[in-house]
């Protein structure tokens, strides 16, 4: 990640009059700082950008946000998002929501958003736990969890957020953690580039229902030994002394020790990888909590825009048949005339 | 003034040598397999009756699967027409003439038949098999069933094949062209043009020559054993009906709606955008529309009906004429979003085609039940206005004005229509372009008010004064970036705002803003002198069965006055004073009173429902029926 120059005094333009009411502490203030940081940088204008949500404590994002913004309906924000992005090309439309939200409620528009790669960059804020509600467990949530609706333990089975994105043949597929601003912005910064449907994990910290959750892997004192930082065209490597990498054994991605006799096989990342199956297998490594876990872009490739194509048949049509003509559209049947 | 015995009487006129017997009208039911293909016949049949100048209605009637067993009472597929020389308002209560393609249809049909109908038969699939899949237990055409009617016993099949036998078809593929066997006989029965078919023929199976040559020939075979047998007498003619001057078009609903969308884009002077998920019997307007992307129409074939909806209310947001189109397990699933749309204040036309319900109901078939849930639908107080089509050619306006209101009032609006409405098919005068009322509304460019420190800033919820509508301001425009959501807005600057005072104006300027509307929409016509003792008030598309049955009582000498109402929310403003003094208001409703408990309630007035719900629209001898009975007590 390159470095990041912020400057505090520009981030007042992106930042809106409302006040933020996350509870202290909540990871998502990280999330606002990050995007407001970034957009101090971005060559981009207010009035072209929007941030449409659904319902959770990540949904309030867009009245912190000075851009245009709408807090819609729980899990509905990516399909709202595809009626204004494909409409609107010129805007810059953002998605914001959290693991209930996009992929127990809404999961079906983001799946669907993802494999039509209309032009969002969608944020997934995955705290695995529902906040709003006060604490059930959510679709993310590790088997056995004890919450309020599951005092004997969860029994589901949880989604792999990165692995699901790249079922759905996402064309952009990213992780990153509310602890690391300058990581966040060069993300966002990413996917906001990425022309077409993106979607960014961000392991989040719910402080009051779910806190400390990620501490295992993205705490200062552990980030070393259990962040696999993913770069394009390099060896898949980590650890403090890059002791550890990532190899791929029948299409499975396995972490092992690096000593001689591997060194040579380490997965060589590829984000432009058109198949998604490498996506896929290096989402998977995040079996659990307590597993080292890739960050960075999983996958970057270039497929057409949906709305571009969209566009483009408008363009096609009008070519072929002329501007379109009511009078002559209402006569376009068979027709007689009654004197 | 349809279908009533004194005006089924033959004329008979002398030509050189030709003897032609005039109608005043007939009624022409076609029943076959689903696969026989007599949607397309009948269809074909009304477009060359619209071009020959009859006025007409259409009620096709068909199953909700796609091929049901075949020969099975099941799979029976129908299309009635009624043609005229007057005009007419329904496609007739009881058939003059059933052509029945296989035992299944005639036994499923044949108690439509006026006593002394005609029947015309596909000889050739009246074998066992088929009469045992039909349920016959002897042969019909034998044992006397009917003894009531003209029979006309054809071998369309076997005809058919001989007069595609050169073609090289394969036999199986040949059987098919049987629909235009029988359509080319019927067309010389009843003199219709020959030449918009053939051409017709050749443009919708062009991609395949083999296919139109075989149609071609038994269309032509059809019409010349009309003309070579005995057994039809001579042709029947159905004059011209005298219509308006103009120029026309035969037009379903469905049609008429999409056509609708497309001016009303115009005459708004924004992109259109259409959000929508299959469904029957909606789905033709999402295919229709999706043919004109040279008008900048954007149709979006969601993943469900909330995707949809959902769709459209974001395209709303920035700035096109947004609609969703679907029936009602469809509305049932939107509702959400409406509660949205009325929540953040942004046009929306939702269209919803009615059909039987609950559930998957009755998906083929017409109802009108959705209107309590395009009334109330909704949690909270979330109120939105209701326009109903109440033909297939009003279809058009009603989307104009659906969408005109919806963008003055910054408002999801429903519109209903119906199954009936949407396949049936009657002549269309058609309006210029240019006629078409102006219903393009302002964005907001700058700011409305100032902050405390005196600085410019965008009020997205300061309303218009008189329609109370908050400004437009879509994403894009510099300086009126705002927040929106679902949450409740404080009043004027649309923050966020649990405030109960707050709620409570916002919940009262919501309903104030609906309300007012009624000032805004026509006052409701009665047709008739307007003090009647009696007065029928209908809505959507019983318009036509309420017209042929009040006419008849009129006949009788009955006093009776027809309200027909196209805003069911707001009512117009003079309905209270129309419905006052009368001794009988009856509501016909293809539900079991929803129109009338609305009325109940606003004006207290004791509308007596009558009722409807078999999937099929009224016919004006039984509604003609019911109203004198209403009248008796």
């Amino acid at each position: 990640m390159t470095d990041v120059q912020l400057d505090p005094s520009k981030r007042g333009h992106w930042t809106s009059d409302q006040e933020v009411r996350w509870c202290p502490g909540c990871g998502d203030y990280g999330i606002l700082a990050a995007m407001q940081f970034l957009h101090t940088e971005l060559d981009t204008k207010r009035e072209d950008t929007v941030f449409i949500s659904g319902i959770g404590c990540a949904a309030r994002f867009p009245y912190y946000m000075s851009t245009y913004g709408m807090h819609t309906i729980h899990g509905r924000a990516p399909a709202i998002a595809t009626g204004l992005a494909i409409s609107r090309p010129d805007l810059n439309v953002w998605v914001v929501g959290g693991d209930g939200d996009m992929l127990s409620i809404g999961g079906n528009h983001l799946i669907h958003a993802l494999r039509r790669n209309v032009d969002l960059t969608i944020l997934l804020f995955n705290n695995q736990i529902y906040g709003l509600t006060k604490g059930q467990y959510s679709p993310t949530s590790e088997v056995g969890k004890i919450t309020k609706s599951t005092p004997m333990g969860s029994i589901d089975q949880p989604f792999n957020p990165v692995a699901l994105a790249a079922g759905a043949n996402a064309s952009f597929i990213a992780r990153t953690h509310d602890l690391d601003r300058k990581h966040m912005i060069e993300v966002f910064r990413r996917a906001h580039q990425h022309r077409g449907a993106a979607l960014v994990e961000i392991y989040q910290n719910c402080n009051v229902f779910n806190d400390g959750a990620y501490d295992a892997i993205t705490k200062r004192d552990v980030r070393d030994s259990m962040m696999i930082n993913l770069v394009h065209g390099e060896q898949i490597r980590f650890g403090p002394e890059n002791e550890r990498g990532v190899v791929l054994r029948n299409g499975v991605a396995e972490v092992v020790d690096v000593d001689e006799s591997n060194e040579a096989d380490l997965l060589i990342h590829d984000e432009k990888n058109h198949d998604p199956a490498l996506a896929f297998a290096l989402g998977m490594l995040a079996k659990d909590n307590n597993s080292p876990t890739p960050f960075g872009v999983f996958r970057d490739v270039k497929v057409p825009d949906y709305g571009d194509v969209m566009n483009d048949q408008l363009l096609k049509a009008n070519e072929s048949n002329g501007p379109g003509d009511l009078d002559k559209l209402l006569r376009s049947g068979a027709t007689w005339t009654v004197s | 003034m349809d279908c009533e015995p004194a005006k089924r009487g033959v004329h008979v006129t002398d030509t050189a040598d030709r003897v032609d017997q005039a109608l005043d009208h007939v009624v022409i039911r076609f029943a076959g397999d689903s696969g026989d293909g007599m949607q397309l016949t009948g269809d074909r049949f009304t477009s060359a009756s619209a071009l020959a100048g009859n006025d007409l209605a259409t009620l096709p009637d068909f199953p909700a699967e796609i091929r049901a067993p075949q020969g099975t009472l099941a799979g029976v597929s129908a299309f009635q027409v009624h043609i005229s020389n007057h005009d007419i308002h329904t496609p007739g209560d009881a058939p003059d003439v059933l052509v029945a393609m296989n035992p299944a249809a005639l036994k499923s049909e044949i108690d439509r038949l006026r006593s002394g109908g005609t029947v015309i038969l596909n000889d050739d699939a009246f074998d066992e098999r088929n009469l045992e899949k039909a349920g016959y237990t002897s042969d019909p055409r034998e044992n006397g069933d009917l003894a009531d009617f003209v029979v006309h016993r054809v071998a369309m099949t076997k005809m058919t094949l001989e007069a595609t036998a050169d073609l090289g078809v394969r036999k199986r593929d040949a059987e098919r062209s049987k629909n235009f066997f029988a359509l080319g006989l019927v067309s010389w029965m009843y003199s219709r043009p020959v030449e918009p078919t053939l051409e017709w023929v050749k443009a919708k199976f062009g991609k395949n020559p083999m296919v139109v040559e075989a149609n071609i020939a038994a269309f032509k075979a059809g019409h010349a054993f009309g003309e070579t047998a005995e057994m039809f007498g001579s042709p029947y003619k159905v004059a011209a009906a005298p219509q308006k001057p103009g120029e026309y078009t035969n037009i379903t609903g469905n049609t008429a709606t999409s056509w609708g969308m497309i001016a009303a884009g115009q005459l708004a002077k924004l992109p259109v955008f259409l959000g929508s998920y299959p469904i029957t019997p909606a789905s033709d307007i999402l295919h229709e529309l999706s043919r004109h992307k040279n008008f900048g129409v954007r149709t979006f074939q969601a993943e469900d009906e909330i995707a949809g909806v959902g769709a459209a209310l974001g395209a709303a947001y920035g700035g096109s004429l947004a609609f969703t189109t679907t029936s009602g397990p469809g509305v049932a699933l939107k509702g959400e979003t409406l509660g949205l749309a009325v929540s953040v204040e942004l046009p929306l036309v939702i269209i919803d085609v009615q059909r039987g319900g609950p559930s998957t109901g009755l998906p083929t078939k017409t109802e009108a039940s959705d209107l309590m849930m395009a009334m109330y639908g909704r949690h909270g107080e979330a109120p939105l206005p209701i326009v109903a089509a109440s033909t297939p050619a009003e279809c058009f306006n009603a989307v104009i004005e659906a969408s005109r209101l919806a963008l003055k009032y910054r408002t999801p609006v429903i519109l209903l229509t119906d199954g009936y409405l949407a396949n049936g098919a009657e002549p269309w005068l058609l309006p210029d372009a240019d006629s078409l009322p102006d219903i393009s509304v302002p964005f907001a460019l700058e700011a409305n008010g100032t902050d405390e420190n005196g600085a410019p800033v965008f009020l997205p919820y300061a309303r218009d004064e008189e329609t109370l509508a908050r400004p437009w301001g879509v994403p894009g425009t510099p300086g009126l970036e705002h927040r929106l959501g679902g949450l409740e807005k404080h009043d004027v600057t649309g923050n966020v705002s649990y405030d109960s005072a707050n709620h409570s104006r916002m919940t009262d300027l919501r309903e104030a803003k609906i309300k007012g509307i009624a000032n805004d929409i026509p006052p409701v016509e009665v047709d008739g002198q307007g003090e009647a003792p009696v007065l029928v008030v209908g809505w959507g598309s019983t318009r036509g069965s309420i017209t042929a049955a009040v006419e008849r009582l009129r006949q009788d000498g009955v006093d009776i006055d027809h309200a027909h109402l196209s805003h069911l929310n707001p009512f117009p403003a003079n309905l209270g004073e129309v419905l006052g003094g009368r001794k009988h208001v009856f509501v016909p409703e293809l539900n079991l009173g929803q129109l009338s408990r609305l009325l109940r309630a606003e004006y207290l007035v004791d509308a007596k429902t009558i009722s409807k719900v078999t999937g099929l629209p009224f016919t004006g001898g039984e509604l003609e029926t019911a109203l004198r009975e209403g009248m008796a007590q």
